[in-house]
């Protein structure tokens, strides 16, 4: 939060209550209403390409928010966060074809399961901090990746395992139209949960371990269970956006949950903002969009004729992959807060124009 | 409960690094209500006794009791939720969180909304819980006058009001022992007044046993109850302020003056 108001002359609080608001004003709350509204109705509007874009977004936005509570809150780090995402989408498939219990029951119990596990690969954070701990971490992506290759009763091995479509009131979701609307109620819900648990007692406790832990120690804060409590939130969330891409693919196999990947979460919580929940969002859609925008960019170089010829569009191909990490590096140095404070800025800004302060 | 006895019992507390011994033998106790301060030239050892006593660090021998109760092996947080509050000598606020935040963080060992019912906000309690913490904090903000700087961020504070957020902090634990490790230190004299009526209202109208470490001896004498004098981790002197003044040995490990009184540790100073 800034250190000013971002507050319309005016708008005075006379209750606690009206100071505890997520949104700052009623303006930007009825802005977030109508945003959610207008994205409900893509699938209407817009073509099926878009529709999976904002499915994959959603997904990994709330595994990368889960990333961002363990490593922008906590101020640990983690490098095996897509293992975990990967145990969740083989979790809930394992559930749910085991047990019969319904997909949009073993969604979350999926996420409790990984967040069991997380819990176990976070145990050395109780000892060790820093680059340290990434080691420690980089352990869990591995082991696990292996245990994904290795325990066929659970992953189905080197088959992958089956995962059944989401069923409603006996209706299944087979389609991606469907399937956007559940994405959105889990993405909606999951980031309200998420900015709840950063202004209550346990979210407070997290920033403060960050911060400053041998003051937060005397504050009363146990550190060890803060430390294991972040791991484990983190794997929750990073479960429920697995279990819900194993769900939409139908298919889960070991294949995809490599530690480019968890670097990738990375990316995407450094990119938007260390330490902000819609930060975590806006990060997730730059990353999930960039491919996508330099590979329209490349298609349409190839109406000229020059760029027909396959030397070209091979070539292209790699210059696309470059021009996404210059994307990220140059991202890096101009704006190394992250997308939420470019927002804060550009906030600031209109707020106080013309005026610079 | 806790109306006979002394509220902190330090008993034969040394504490040894390697080879320093940074504490000897240090025995002392606080009575309910006192306002207790210690002074001592540098590296006396005062910090290390009030690590000993907040948790930070764990004797080498001897214990420390609080309330009756052998706090010696407790981690810091345990003796949190008992009731021992404190501050630090270097700034150790929760620079990015906002000055309400770090205030809201003393409420945390009495607040008990968890990770289960915390997200739940609007259904489970918390927000209801949080509000009546708020209503805490916010008096304790009234009371310390930084109500203006409620929302800033703490790491973006001069010096002066850090220390008086930090304050904020520590009282918002409602500890019944308050340490308080050199409140006043880098002040302005108006800011040296402001804190030193703090510290006497909290003693007096907030009913909080102080334990405070000042290099001030104006205001140390001006406001404490009694006084310990530490020097190269030992007890030298214990008393009220005036008779502390009029020690020799505490003149000494001051001022390092010529007595004619022999003592074996003429080269202190």
């Amino acid at each position: 939060m800034a250190g000013f108001s971002m507050r319309p002359c005016g708008d005075f609080r006379t209750t606690y209550r009206q100071d505890t608001r997520i949104f700052d004003t009623t303006v930007v709350r009825n802005a977030a209403v109508l945003g959610v509204i207008a994205v409900a109705l893509i699938p209407f509007v817009l073509d099926g390409y878009y529709v999976n874009l904002f499915i994959q977004i959603s997904y990994f936005a709330i595994a990368a928010l889960g990333l961002n509570i363990l490593v922008g809150f906590t101020g640990q780090i983690s490098l095996g966060h897509a293992a975990f995402f990967g145990f969740g989408a083989f979790a809930s498939a394992w559930i749910n074809n085991t047990t019969g219990i319904p997909v949009l029951l073993s969604i979350p119990l999926a996420g409790l399961m990984t967040a069991a596990v997380g819990l176990l690969f976070g145990l050395p954070a109780a000892r060790i901090k820093g680059l340290y701990l990434a080691i420690a971490t980089l352990a869990a992506q591995f082991i696990l990746e292996d245990f994904f290759a290795r325990a066929e009763w659970f992953t189905g091995g080197s088959y992958g395992a089956a995962a059944n479509p989401i069923n409603v009131f006996g209706y299944e979701i087979y389609d991606d139209f469907s399937f956007f609307y559940v994405c959105l109620f889990f993405l909606v819900v999951m980031y309200l949960l998420g900015t709840n648990l950063m202004r209550t007692r346990d979210g407070r406790a997290f920033v403060a371990v960050r911060d400053h832990y041998l003051s937060a120690e005397i504050m009363g804060i146990n550190l060890t269970k803060y430390r294991l409590m972040s791991f484990a939130v983190s794997s929750f969330y990073a479960g429920v956006g697995g279990a819900m891409y194993g769900h939409y693919l139908g298919f889960v196999s070991a294949e995809g949950f490599t530690i480019l990947l968890s670097i990738q979460f990375l990316g995407m919580i450094i990119i938007g903002g260390l330490g902000s929940v819609k930060g975590t969002l806006m990060g997730t859609v730059f990353m999930v969009l960039l491919p996508e925008v330099m590979e329209s960019g490349v298609s349409a170089l190839s109406v000229f004729d020059w760029a027909s010829s396959t030397d070209v569009t091979d070539g292209l191909a790699y210059i696309k992959e470059m021009a996404i990490g210059l994307a990220i590096i140059l991202f890096l140095i101009f704006e190394p807060d992250g997308l939420a404070h470019r927002w804060q800025q550009i906030r600031a800004y209109w707020k106080l124009y013309p005026f610079s302060y | 409960m806790t109306s006979q006895g002394p509220i902190l019992q330090i008993s034969d507390v040394s504490l040894v690094f390697g080879g320093v011994r940074a504490l000897s033998d240090v025995s002392f106790s606080v009575q309910p209500g006192e306002l207790f301060s210690i002074i001592g030239p540098n590296g006396a050892g005062k910090t290390s006794m009030l690590n000993c006593v907040s948790g930070r660090y764990t004797p080498t021998s001897g214990t420390v009791s609080f309330k009756g109760q052998d706090v010696t092996g407790l981690k810091p947080n345990d003796r949190a939720e008992l009731g021992i509050g404190r501050t630090f000598q270097n700034l150790a606020l929760f620079g990015h969180m906002n000055v309400l935040d770090n205030i809201m963080v003393g409420r945390h060992h009495l607040l008990k909304n968890n990770v289960f019912n915390g997200p739940l906000y609007w259904f489970g309690g918390a927000q209801k819980e949080e509000l009546e913490h708020r209503r805490f904090c916010e008096d304790v903000i009234d009371f310390l006058e930084i109500s203006h700087i409620r929302k800033a961020t703490a790491g973006t504070l001069s010096y002066g009001l850090r220390k008086r957020v930090e304050l904020a902090r520590a009282v918002a634990l409602r500890p019944d022992l308050i340490l308080l490790d050199e409140p006043m230190a880098g002040m302005n004299l108006e800011e040296k007044e402001d804190m030193a009526r703090f510290i006497i209202d909290l003693n007096e109208e907030w009913g909080m046993t102080v334990v405070m470490i000042e290099h001030d001896m104006g205001v140390v004498m001006d406001i404490s109850n009694r006084v310990m004098v530490l020097d190269f981790g030992r007890k030298i002197a214990e008393g009220l302020p005036d008779e502390v003044m009029a020690n020799k040995h505490v003149k000494k490990a001051y001022l390092g003056e010529e007595d004619d009184d022999t003592d074996d540790d003429e080269q202190v100073a």
